[in-house]
């Protein structure tokens, strides 16, 4: 068992057994209490569902999912130079922050709206909020690896004479890649909930607007089959940043 | 045998003729302290040669690691001038390799990249570094061979013990081969078996280099066997009060550490260091 554990199998294995029995216990609740599918659908009618609406699923998922990486590009660029500015300026880092943080505590669904009025209920709003929502970790995380390079790594540098770019080259971005890969997991989260809260508030198109068409139809199962296909992509972003971290850090611990 | 000369020093050294490498003129150091500025050290003028190895011994808080930040150019001196060549030394020097208490290896590179670091930074070699890798690489090896790590050159930073860290980072310290060599207590995290197969190491690498050594460190035993001259600083507001000529054939070898001569300059030393 001990050694199960440890094997690399484990880690997809057990997962699947998990979701699996989740669905058992789900399936026998919905059976034995008589809860009706407009309340709780069993996983058996949501994958009926899923096949049945297999062409709307795939449709609006593309959407979200192009918005979500669009808004997600976007805030790694402006979140990278930001967090360098604030990383290495005092002077940025004392005007700016407290800025950033006033307008990270601004629930994004508030903005929802207006960024509908100014640009119409299309992919623009839910690309912005995916924006919105995740350039903070990555800005907040690049300024971070930044700012705790070792002092005595530094000196090693300066007293090979080593001018601020050298010292940045050799330290400041290997030892911020961990940072900007940890915000990166983070950020793809955000950017797909951003994505999500925005095309359920102001769209025409995308998972989160199909869950509220679904459920203003009263049909629950595909609003529940829209949530597992989220559910699923959301795993898939965050294990993709996952492979691409191991091979890019590969060193770090 | 002679018996070992312990001189009270104000003055400088003197006696030797050649020209210093590096030179201490009334090199002082306050600090703010609770408002007002307090003096951690005052008035340390003395003068280094060529080659030689001296080490600053004294009780913790006298401000030994600032000499050795202000010899590096890292902090230059305020109070006073150290001079290198004659020249006041005002920013970083770039001949100088310096190893530290914490070997700050970088994590991302293995053995024999962190070893070239200094290459690709200081001039001449920085210039043909990728037509002289080779070459370079040769040289980061034959280090590391001197120091029982030319199996372990391409293990990563984690999978090396305190000990071969430290031994990489003295190879770091010297590939650039500098003209002077800062030690700032390297071994004092290690125990002390490794400890004293570093001495040796460091010994060997040092006559290999021909250069400047500057050891920090509060294990006399240790300084008593590297140097040539050992200075030892009072308690704040410190000066040298001691200089010890150590007067033992080189290379020395840990069973010297048994002799009586060798006892004589410890506890001498010893004798020496108030504690505050």
């Amino acid at each position: 068992m001990e050694k199960f554990l440890r094997s690399k199998s484990a880690s997809f294995v057990l997962p699947f057994v998990a979701t699996l029995a989740l669905f058992i216990l789900w399936e026998l609740i919905v059976f034995i209490f008589k809860i009706p599918p407009f309340n709780l659908p069993a996983p058996s009618s949501i994958f009926r569902s899923m096949v049945e609406f297999a062409p709307q699923l795939l449709q609006n998922a593309g959407r979200t999912l192009w918005t979500t990486m669009v808004g997600f590009v976007l805030a790694i660029a402006v979140g990278v130079i930001l967090g360098f500015m604030i990383g290495y300026s005092r002077l940025a880092y004392i005007t700016l922050y407290p800025l950033l943080v006033a307008f990270n505590t601004i629930p994004k669904a508030a903005i929802v709206p207006l960024l509908a009025i100014w640009f119409g209920a299309n992919a623009i709003p839910a690309t912005l909020t995916a924006f919105l929502l995740a350039f903070f970790p990555i800005a907040v995380n690049v300024a971070l690896g930044l700012d705790t390079v070792e002092p005595e790594m530094k000196d090693v540098l300066r007293s090979l004479g080593a001018n601020q770019v050298e010292v940045f080259q050799k330290i400041g971005w290997p030892h911020t890649l961990p940072y900007i890969f940890a915000s990166l997991k983070i950020a793809a989260s955000f950017a797909f909930i951003g994505a999500v809260i925005s095309e359920s508030v102001a769209s025409n198109a995308g998972l989160g607007y199909l869950i509220v068409q679904a459920t203003a139809d009263f049909n629950v199962p595909l609003a529940f089959a829209a949530l597992l296909v989220l559910a699923a992509m959301g795993v898939l972003l965050y294990s993709a940043f996952a492979v691409v971290e191991k091979k890019v850090i590969y060193w770090a611990r | 045998m002679t018996q070992p000369i312990t001189e009270l020093d104000t003055s400088g050294l003197s006696g030797n003729t050649g020209e210093p490498l590096l030179e201490f003129d009334h090199v002082g150091l306050e600090y703010p302290f609770e408002g007002a500025m307090r003096t951690i050290i005052q008035d340390v003028t003395l003068s280094i040669q060529p080659g030689e190895f001296v080490s600053f011994v004294g009780p913790s808080g006298c401000g030994k690691t600032s000499i050795l930040r202000m010899v590096s150019g890292l902090s230059p001196a305020r109070i006073g001038e150290i001079r290198y060549r004659g020249q006041r030394i005002n920013r970083p020097l770039k001949n100088v390799g310096i190893a530290f208490q914490n070997p700050v290896m970088l994590p991302w590179r293995n053995t024999l990249n962190n070893v070239l670091l200094p290459l690709e930074i200081v001039e001449p070699f920085k210039r043909d570094f990728s037509k002289q890798k080779a070459r370079y690489i040769q040289m980061a090896q034959e280090l590391l061979t001197t120091v029982r790590l030319q199996d372990f050159q391409k293990q990563y930073p984690w999978q090396l013990s305190g000990g071969m860290r430290q031994r990489a980072s003295l190879c770091r310290a010297l590939i650039h081969q500098p003209e002077i060599l800062l030690l700032d207590e390297p071994f004092g995290a290690l125990d002390a078996f490794t400890r004293e197969e570093m001495w040796v190491m460091t010994q060997k690498l040092w006559m290999q280099a021909k250069c400047v050594g500057i050891l920090i460190t509060h294990d006399l035993r240790e300084a008593v066997f590297l140097s040539d001259y050992v200075y030892v600083m009072s308690p704040r507001p410190s000066t040298i009060i001691h200089r010890v000529k150590i007067d033992l054939p080189r290379p020395r070898t840990l069973e010297m550490e048994l002799t009586d001569e060798f006892n004589h300059y410890f506890s001498s030393i010893r004798q020496n260091i108030h504690h505050n």
